[in-house]
């Protein structure tokens, strides 16, 4: 066996794993998918007829593509919890005993978490499309909105990846996930258009990355309102902006958390 | 090194943020035998297995795992070495097999092979009855015996026992002893570190004795006690008010002077004549008419061997005392 099937092999046992877990215990997919699903039925379902949004038809097919970014973000609490968990319990020391790379144990977790944020993504979507959400536009087109979102939750992952590392605590890694979820959600264009919020807020919720997210997520499934750029540079070319963020964030993100795992492993 | 030697550890040295855990260790263990690494609470015991292990890098000094050096060579270290952490490494969520399995997986065992070296292990453990039972189900001898099955599917030369038994119940701990035991007659070479003098005196074909990240002793089970001096006999007297005629009596002996516990009513001496000695308290305390209540010599053990060496005190980690080994 070459070294890099010998890597994917590692990687796929060590995936294999965590979707065990999954099958076995679904409270973590529950957990990924049921804030994103309360908020649309909330917000999208009962609030529908009291939020309007300048320019939009249809409120369902606004918030929608804000609900399904939430899933990346929902995902980051349970990433780091499993990262803090498995070493807290001994299971990394045992891998980082064997002759196997250090980075597969991390690279097998983000794949399937990855599985995970799929699931979920597809789960809340079917919501939608039960709730009257519609997208608008070609199959290339919508495939490409779920594209960004995958993008945009393989970058929370790391994230989410980071934290556990660096954060041990368990309760410490809950309270900083719901942070980020509501924080980084409420503070955007997801439920109401930029021009709704506080002024004070309006440049925040511009320049959030989870905002250009879900404007070109929204464009593509066709469900953006005509006047939404309006707005500063981040309205106008969301994505530049989705794409330079995500890019920053990975390309810094990703070697801290390798860092990060190394560093806790001599804890 | 020798080809003898399967672990080799010198000048050994990590430093925490705050706090120096080892100030240099040396080790020795020849193939194919056991070294029990003697020590209380937080003199390091942890810190140097996990360096062995290549999982923590030291700070000073150098260290040969199976031939291999730790720093330059940690892959090939971890081909031949087998390790089981202070708390049972094991995945709650998968049944036993399937714990096994990834481990076999990993050590590219293909999944046939894995699949195999699941069901030999699990039945060697006797774990067969809840193999395919989640692991978080399992008493805490089952799952130590599981977490030492998982560190033996590559079948490793090196073992690291990291405190095996802390926690579990006498009758789960004989087991895990022989478990032990056997691959130890299986030609592994393993080291384990104990807080339990009866362990390394059960286990162990040499004991190093570390205190506060030193080897302050080392040598077989009987060259410890040794050291610490001659057999003592215990004579527990039957009512408190012969306590002081049992001393007196005692001390007829002429080496030092007997040892009074009141609260056990026992008085203790050291045994400089051996047998002579024996016969000659026992009729000093007929004459006297003291009725012991028992009468025992004692061989020291490891526990004497530990407090002598390393103090009651041995668990303070003072930060002055620290301050004070700094260089
Ligand atoms: N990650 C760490 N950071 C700081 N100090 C540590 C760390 N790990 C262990 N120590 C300290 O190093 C010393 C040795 O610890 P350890 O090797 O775990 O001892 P043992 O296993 O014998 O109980 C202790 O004083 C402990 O507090
Ligand atoms: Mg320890």
């Amino acid at each position: 066996m070459t070294v890099t099937l010998a890597y994917l092999a590692d990687i796929g046992a060590l995936a294999g794993r965590h979707l065990r877990h999954l099958r076995r215990s679904p409270g973590r997919l529950f957990l990924v998918t049921m804030t994103p699903a309360v908020m649309l039925i909330a917000v999208g379902y009962l609030f529908r007829d009291s939020i309007t949004v300048p320019g939009s038809s249809s409120y369902e097919d606004y918030i929608m593509a804000g609900i399904a970014a939430q899933v990346a973000l929902a995902g980051v609490g349970p990433t780091a919890l499993g990262v803090a968990v498995d070493l807290r319990d001994g299971l990394v020391d045992r891998y980082r005993s064997l002759p196997i790379s250090a980075s597969s144990v991390l690279v097998g977790r983000a794949l399937s978490d990855m599985v995970t944020a799929a699931v979920a993504l597809a789960a809340v979507c079917g919501l939608g499309l039960l709730l009257g959400w519609r997208p608008h536009g070609g199959p290339l087109r919508i495939g490409a909105g779920f594209a960004v979102l995958l993008a945009f939750a393989f970058v929370m992952l790391w994230v989410g990846i980071l934290l556990g590392t660096t954060m041990r605590n368990v309760e410490a890694i809950d309270g900083t996930g719901a942070l980020i979820l509501v924080v980084l959600s409420f503070l955007s264009n997801a439920y109401v258009a930029v021009s709704g919020l506080p002024n004070w807020l309006r440049p925040a919720a511009d320049w959030n990355p989870v905002s250009s997210v879900i404007s070109v997520c929204r464009t593509l499934w066709g469900n953006q309102p005509p006047q939404a750029a309006h707005g500063g540079f981040p309205a106008t070319h969301p994505g530049v902006v989705a794409a330079c963020a995500l890019g920053v964030v990975l390309v810094t993100v990703v070697p801290a958390a390798l860092r990060g795992f190394r560093r806790a492993v001599e804890r | 090194m020798s080809t003898g030697t399967a672990i080799l550890a010198e000048g050994l040295r990590k430093r925490y943020a705050t706090h120096t855990a080892l100030h240099g260790i040396d080790l020795e263990v020849p193939t194919g035998t056991v070294l029990g690494v003697l020590g209380p609470n937080g003199a390091g015991k942890t810190t140097t297995v996990r360096i062995l292990a290549t999982l923590l890098a030291p700070d000073g000094g150098r260290a040969v795992v199976a031939g291999h050096d730790v720093a330059r060579e940690p892959r090939e270290v971890r081909r031949r070495i087998g390790l089981s952490g202070q708390y049972a490494a094991v995945d709650q969520m998968l049944t036993g097999r399937e714990n096994l399995v990834l481990l076999g997986r990993l050590l590219r065992l293909g999944r046939r092979g894995a699949e195999a070296r699941a069901q030999e292990l699990l039945d060697r453990f006797g774990l067969l009855d809840a193999a395919d039972r989640p692991a978080g189900t399992y008493s805490g001898g089952m799952r130590r015996r599981l977490d030492l099955a998982a560190c033996v599917v590559g079948d490793p030369e090196v073992l690291f026992l990291d405190e095996p038994t802390t926690g579990l119940d006498p009758t789960s701990r004989n087991v895990l002893w022989n478990v032990v035991r056997e691959l130890v007659g299986g030609g592994v070479t393993v080291l384990l570190t104990t807080q339990y003098l009866e362990e390394a005196d059960e286990l162990a074909d040499r004991v190093a004795v570390v205190d506060a990240g030193r080897v302050v002793a080392e040598g077989s089970p009987d060259e410890l006690k040794r050291k610490v001096g001659t057999d003592r006999l215990e004579v527990t007297v039957a009512r408190p008010d012969q306590l002081a005629q049992a001393a007196a009596a005692l001390a007829v002996l002429g080496g030092r002077v007997p040892t009074v516990d009141e609260d056990a009513v026992r008085v203790t001496v050291p045994l400089e004549h051996g047998l002579d000695d024996v016969a000659l308290a026992a009729s000093e305390l007929r004459r006297r008419g003291v009725t012991a209540a028992d009468f025992q010599v004692r061989r020291p053990s490891l526990d004497d061997v530990f407090f002598a060496l390393t103090g009651t005190a041995a668990k303070a980690d003072s930060p002055t005392q620290e301050g004070a080994d700094e260089r």
